[in-house]
């Protein structure tokens, strides 16, 4: 399908760059048509900055190319690439005023112009652009960030929002070809920031060049692009208009990230047919193996209440909050929570009744059902994985089997084996790994690096120092960011001989 | 009472005050009193005089060793600027090793006593057969300078917003172009103050230049130390003098820098409000 696509304008192919160990962006695979307004979004630290740089040439990738109309410019210096960038804090020089800001590209660019000599012969000649004709485009580029008239004053004596459209008018003046916009409304307060992304929108238009946006506020990149680009993790999550991403994200990230969801474990019984919250629900999804877990979206918009005798569940109010066009409601069925957008008024305590659509009810594919690792069994008959040690029972690795004293592992046959060195698989279900504050207690340690509310608990993402990721479930909640040290029971840990070791 | 106390409190900050000012000026003041009397030695009886000026301004040798001097501190100081800079953009744009690493060696020099690093000049020339030249004079000038320059241009370039010099290159700009038109404009304060830093260090040395000079050649420092040493009586009155008209020029010369200064600040503040 990719094939089709005609007039892209930049494509990233297998784009990976890393920082010394660390990867910051990993096999991105993306293309911009020419004219499109589309946005990378993001929390911080997914890789959208760095990807914007490589576009604008501040970075090389690691590996992988990045194409401009089908030509690889991955080497190429920024001050070559036909591309302008506004960038976060504007970086406008504050040595010039804003004529001068503004003119900065304009007098260092050459054009070729075309002479006639006395025989009649044409010539061409390399020029730098006249004073006048630099003038007029500085004084049109104001016009278009509504800054007529600012020509002589000096940079400290602009506000932000000034600032902002300087930074604007100095980029577009050059007329690129695409216009790489770094947060840039990151700095202004609400209202300002409403005002811009109307006006951007509106520049976009007027002027038709391609515009790529970087932000981490999902309502900005809805509001404005053609298409929204969401990642995590220096991964692509999702690529699609803001519509797709809303109505049908991939995953739950994607889900939890863009809009308010409640996100639930489920399980597909049977095609069309899904069971989350205690009970089973007709939905529109299929292509399910029977009984597959799978995680379940419902935006509280699409929550109906009814009367309690009416409804598919039964629950309490718990919370209730006036928003201005509508009222966010909280209520438990048992011990799940679920939230609720509606005109509707409600009481603390009152017994409602829900209703879900089935095309309201949005099924995904688990990313996570089990953490998998490669381990080696150690000398005490502990197990290293996961950039951590942890006690277990290797003689689950031979049924029958007992240790001796001196710590070889007897079989059931009589054999003794020294278990050391020995390479397994491990495998650790979600909801048997415990966080623990006291850095000593557990095998491994690391940070939280992702939480998602799942109506009755949170699911995890722990990474190590050196990358390895443990996804565990919980009910306690921890923050993002936070330190932790992983527990694992040894009854928990399965443990099985790789294939290669057994003859 | 309280009133009264206040009043003591003030009274004596103020004669302490007066104390230490006298303590730092009064054998500068007496030094410039002494410089107007005919007398030749201090405690010989004298009378107003300016006999001292005349001679001194009569006095090749000293106007000799004046214009030495000055044209030496300029030219160290310019030629410190431009290697300091240069230097100090090298270890900014390094890898942060190599930065941290070229950061505390620039920070030796500076607090290394002076006589170990005029020796070990002295015992480098020695070893690689440098002749006692203008050139090594120059070249002890400029060791003894550079890594001022060096430590008032790197703070600048921290605190510039390094988005500048990328916009610069993302406008069409050549490295080389970003450099002059964006960064270096951005960090002219700190190469300015390396620069009278390297000024006035050159101007009153002593201990670098008398191990690297030629014998010939004299600055005002080695003139006067040797004046006094040797005591050639005939040349001590004119030092007073000449001693006045340096106390004159500094002077001047600060007074001119915090009016300057204080001027720019009330420029900003307007700017700003």
């Amino acid at each position: 399908m990719e094939e089709q696509v005609k007039n892209k304008i930049i494509e990233l192919i297998d784009v990976t760059k890393t920082y010394d160990d660390t990867v910051v962006i990993e096999n991105v695979n993306l293309y911009v048509k020419k004219g499109e307004f589309i946005t990378l979004l993001g929390p911080s630290g997914c890789g959208k900055t760095t990807t914007l740089r490589m576009i604008a040439g501040f970075e090389m990738p690691t590996s992988g190319k990045v194409l401009l109309n089908g030509r690889d410019i991955s080497e190429l210096p920024p001050n070559k690439r036909p591309v302008n960038t506004v960038f976060q804090r504007y970086a406008l020089f504050p040595h010039l005023n804003v004529f001068e800001n503004i003119a900065f590209g304009l007098k260092l660019k050459k054009v070729t112009n075309t002479y006639r000599n006395k025989n009649g012969d044409t010539y061409t000649k390399e020029e730098h652009l006249s004073k006048a004709e630099i003038a007029e485009k500085v004084k049109k580029a104001l016009e278009i960030v509504d800054l007529e008239g600012f020509e002589k004053r000096s940079i400290s004596t602009l506000s932000g929002g000034q600032q902002q459209r300087i930074a604007i008018a100095r980029a577009i003046v050059n007329e690129p070809e695409i216009l790489l916009l770094d947060e840039p409304l990151g700095a202004l307060d609400l209202k300002m920031r409403k005002e811009m992304q109307l006006e951007l929108k509106a520049m976009h238009k007027k002027l038709g060049i391609t515009f790529i946006y970087v932000t981490h506020d999902q309502e900005e990149a809805l509001t404005m692009s053609d298409t929204v680009v969401v990642m995590a993790d220096g991964v692509i999550q999702q690529i699609g208009t803001p519509a797709d991403i809303y109505n049908e994200p991939k995953n739950v990230f994607v889900a939890d990230f863009i809009g308010e969801s409640n996100i639930y474990n489920g399980m597909m019984p049977a095609d069309r047919r899904v069971r989350f919250l205690g009970r089973e629900f007709a939905c529109v999804d299929e292509g399910f193996e029977k009984d597959e877990p799978v995680d379940v979206v419902v935006r509280p918009e699409d929550v109906q209440m009814v009367p309690p005798e009416k409804g598919m569940l039964q629950a309490t109010v718990t919370s209730v909050v006036f928003k201005g066009i509508h009222y966010q409601i909280l209520a438990e069925i048992g011990k799940a929570e679920i939230e609720i957008q509606s005109t509707q008024k409600k009481e603390v305590g009152d017994r409602i009744g829900i209703v879900i659509a089935p095309n309201e009810i949005h099924v995904m594919k688990k990313e996570f059902t089990v953490n998998r690792f490669d381990g080696t069994i150690t000398k005490k008959n502990r197990v290293e994985f996961g950039d951590g040690e942890f006690d277990c029972d290797v003689t689950r690795l031979y049924p029958g089997s007992r240790l001796d004293e001196e710590g070889y592992l007897i079989t059931a046959k009589g054999e003794k084996i020294d278990l050391t060195g020995v390479p397994v698989t491990v495998e650790v279900g979600l909801g048997d790994i415990r966080m623990s504050d006291d850095r000593e207690e557990g095998g491994a340690e690391g940070n939280i690096i992702s939480l998602i509310y799942k109506g009755d608990h949170y699911r995890y993402i722990v990474r190590t120092e050196n990358e390895e990721d443990y996804v565990l479930a919980s009910e306690d909640l921890w923050n993002e960011n936070d330190h932790v040290s992983l527990i694992i029971p040894p009854e928990k840990i399965k443990l099985t001989l790789k294939k290669t070791e057994e003859k | 009472m309280v009133k009264n106390r206040q009043k003591i409190k003030n009274g004596i900050s103020a004669v302490y005050l007066l104390l230490i000012l006298l303590l730092i000026y009064a054998p500068i003041l007496l030094l410039v009193v002494t410089s107007f009397s005919s007398a030749r030695i201090i405690g010989e009886e004298g009378s107003f005089s300016l006999v001292w000026y005349a001679e001194l301004f009569q006095s090749e040798r000293v106007m000799g060793i004046l214009v030495n001097t000055v044209v030496l501190a300029l030219v160290a100081a310019a030629l410190a600027t431009l290697l300091g800079t240069a230097g100090a953009i090298g270890i900014f744009y390094s890898r942060k090793k190599v930065s941290t690493v070229m950061q505390g060696a620039n920070q030796i020099p500076v607090v290394n006593a002076e006589i170990v690093t005029a020796l070990s000049l002295a015992i480098l020339f020695a070893a690689v057969g440098l002749q006692r030249t203008y050139f090594s004079l120059l070249v002890g000038h400029l060791v003894l300078c550079t890594p001022f320059v060096i430590i008032s241009v790197l703070p600048k370039l921290k605190q510039m917003d390094n988005n500048l010099y990328e916009a610069a290159l993302d406008l069409g700009a050549s490295p080389t172009q970003a450099l002059f038109k964006v960064v270096i404009p951005q960090i002219a304060s700190g190469i300015l103050s390396g620069f009278m830093l390297s000024v006035t260090l050159s101007l009153d040395d002593y201990i670098v230049t008398s191990f690297t000079k030629p014998a010939t050649f004299d600055t005002i420092s080695t003139y006067v130390y040797n004046a006094v040493k040797n005591e050639s009586k005939s040349d001590l009155p004119l030092i007073r003098a000449l001693s006045a008209i340096v106390f004159l020029v500094m002077i001047v010369l600060i007074v001119a820098a915090i009016v300057s200064s204080s001027e720019k600040k009330k420029e900003d503040r307007n700017k700003n409000a």
